[in-house]
């Protein structure tokens, strides 16, 4: 590797510099705070020194001109904080998660897989795992099907069609939280002189049989509820993800299908739609991770009601409230198992067929 | 013939309509509601048109109740928007146009981050940033959403790299520039689309994220969120003030869309399709 080497005085005198400057700084500030604006930025300046310290490192590397080493030099922040942030906590997690950790201080005393096996007996935990899998199905089927017929709707060259395309993906840019807040009002369930939201329309137009509970009816219709506000929100997506790929058919191949005396509804079915199939696992894979992990739309629609419960709620309210913080570790590495199911193969896949990545 | 697909065309745009009004439906009520005063509010009249005129009061009041959230995401996302698309034009340089023994490895390694539920990390996070005392205020918050960012921001780069071709690359070494001189006179200046894409995504999620914000802020550094889902909880305040409070919460984001759409669904479809 020396060989390269090709020692250059002035981006020698740089490169101490930084590196002396770095430490310095950190030397300081781990002596004393730094706070700007009230806020306390001392570990962030920290940070910065480490990094300022490490651009002096690079500059040194560099004058190996060994590209493969710079590259991974360069990379190396990125990389150590992705080992830590996700792979290091996800291992610090597990252990907790097999601990008796109770309380807020830490105790790791080992507790086995104890968590866990409460957990499949816990009829909370069970209602979970029921929530998950009706909301799951109910918006990725949702999803599909809305977005799959706005997309042919949208393919068919009307006017208007840019304003269509941006009515339907703009919910897209509001937060979970917004959406609930609205939809929650849209899908009151009260009745009688309260009556109001979605249900108010309903009677106006004497369609009292639609008159709904909503999200507060019996269960799984309930959660089946909650599922409107997340379609309104992705469903624009799913057609912009069809639509895509729709127009990405090239024109030929439905023109020979023409000309072959197939009619329009013909080509979709047997020439357009087994050609969205890609599409559909790509939809398939971000609309179920999103749904593995919902929290944040349940949160503000149902306000932490239990019949509402999932997964991410559980955690948070038996972590940070309950302070039982081996049974929260253990519903998120749970959490984490069945996203883990659903996205590795694929990843897997689509880094071998470099095609997709 | 002609009649029938003049019929058919009909029918499309009354589908289409219907479910424009469907769509359209919570923000018409924000509005609405948001215009009324306070007189008029009425559970019973929701859908009426207001028949006082237009008052803004209820803006002014939800601004008043979420001023200093709206200050606090702001003050966050600025900062994390930038250095996330940064950092990401690297990652997204390096992982296309230098490639080592094992950097597609560790590109999917990285890759799995964006996947996984926080909650599975939450824990080990919180007593991480209490530990380097992070914890509470908004510069932590801005150093998670950046690292948790690393592997959308990396891939949107890494992708747009990608379709870059490596002749350009090549050319640069010829006349003598490094890894490092190639990234500032060619790939930077090309980038220009690429950074638009990434700071919105990232602008986006994180004005728009409430699991870190509430698990990892005290309530003085709260971003609107998770201040637009307190105020949603509590009993005080009345509802057409947070009608109109949601709608101010949702409204950067709802501009950015507005006006920079295009990039805004670039990002989308580079997320979920990859390449």
């Amino acid at each position: 590797m020396l060989r390269k080497f090709k020692l250059d005085p002035s981006r020698l005198i740089l490169a101490i510099l930084l590196m002396l400057f770095g430490a310095i700084a950190i030397y300081f500030l781990s002596r004393t705070q730094l706070v700007i604006a009230g806020s306390n930025f001392t570990s962030i300046g920290i940070l910065t020194s480490g990094v300022i310290f490490y651009a002096g490192v690079l500059v040194i590397v560099a004058m190996f001109e060994n590209e493969k080493l710079l590259s991974i030099s360069l990379l190396a922040p990125s990389i150590v904080a992705v080992a830590i942030f996700v792979y290091g906590f996800i291992a610090w997690s597990i252990r907790v998660s097999l601990s008796k950790w109770k309380g807020l201080l830490p105790d790791y005393t080992w507790a086995g897989l104890s968590q866990y096996t409460y957990l499949f007996h816990d009829a909370r935990f069970m209602i979970d795992v029921r929530n998950t899998v009706v909301f799951t199905i109910g918006f990725i089927a949702g999803c599909l099907i809305l977005g799959l017929g706005l997309a042919i709707l949208l393919d068919q060259r009307l006017k208007g069609e840019a304003l269509f395309r941006g009515v339907f993906l703009f919910p897209m840019s509001i937060s979970f939280i917004a959406s609930g807040v609205i939809w929650g009002w849209l899908m009151n369930p009260a009745t009688g002189n309260r009556i109001t939201g979605i249900n108010l329309i309903f009677q106006k137009f004497g369609l009292d049989s639609l008159i709904s509970q909503w999200h507060s009816s019996p269960q799984p219709w309930g959660m089946a509820f909650t599922v409107i506000p997340a379609v309104w929100q992705l469903s624009g997506f799913t057609m912009a993800l069809y639509l895509g790929g729709i127009r990405s058919i090239s024109e030929d191949i439905r023109e020979a299908a023409r000309v072959d005396g197939a009619s329009e509804l013909e080509i979709y079915r047997y020439v357009v739609l087994p050609l969205l199939q890609p599409v559909t696992l790509s939809a398939v894979i971000i609309l179920g991770h999103m749904s593995l992990k919902i929290f944040d739309l349940i949160v503000a629609l149902g306000h932490k009601d239990l019949r509402l419960d999932v997964p991410g709620i559980y955690m948070w309210t038996t972590t940070f409230d309950g302070t039982n913080y081996a049974q929260g570790a253990a519903i998120g590495i749970l959490m984490l198992v069945s996203v883990a199911i659903l996205v590795v193969p694929y990843l897997i896949y689509s880094i071998r067929s470099e095609a997709v990545v | 013939m002609k009649n029938r697909a003049a019929l058919l065309h009909s029918v499309f745009y009354l589908i289409l309509i219907a479910l424009a009004i469907f769509y359209l439906l919570p923000v018409y009520l924000m509005l609405l509601t948001g215009v009324k005063p306070i007189n008029e509010v009425d559970l019973k009249t929701m859908w009426d048109l207001p028949s006082a005129g237009l008052h803004i009061d209820n803006f002014i009041a939800g601004f008043q109740q979420l001023a200093p959230n709206l200050k606090n995401s702001l003050a966050m996302v600025i900062p994390e928007a930038l250095l996330s698309a940064l950092l990401g034009s690297f990652n997204g340089y390096l992982l296309s146009k230098w490639k080592f023994r094992g950097s597609d490895v560790i590109f999917s390694l990285i890759l799995f981050g964006m996947f996984i539920p926080y909650q599975s990390i939450l824990i080990p996070l919180v007593k991480f940033m209490q530990t380097i005392k992070l914890y509470g205020d908004l510069p932590g918050l801005v150093l998670v959403h950046i690292i948790y960012g690393i592997p959308i921001t990396t891939l949107i780069f890494r992708n747009y790299y990608a379709g870059i071709g490596t002749e350009i690359v090549e050319a640069g070494r010829i006349d003598g520039a490094g890894l490092l001189g190639i990234y500032r006179h060619i790939i930077f200046p090309l980038s220009a689309p690429s950074f638009a894409v990434v700071i919105i995504w990232q602008f986006t999620q994180a004005w728009n994220e409430f699991l870190f914000a509430v698990i990892l802020t005290n309530q003085s550094h709260w971003p609107v969120t998770v201040a637009l889902n307190n105020l949603a909880g509590s009993q005080l305040v009345q509802w057409n003030v947070l009608m109109a409070a949601t709608l101010l919460a949702a409204l950067p984001t709802l501009l950015v869309y507005i006006f920079l759409g295009r990039y805004f669904l670039r990002g989308l479809m580079a997320g979920a399709l990859k390449g």
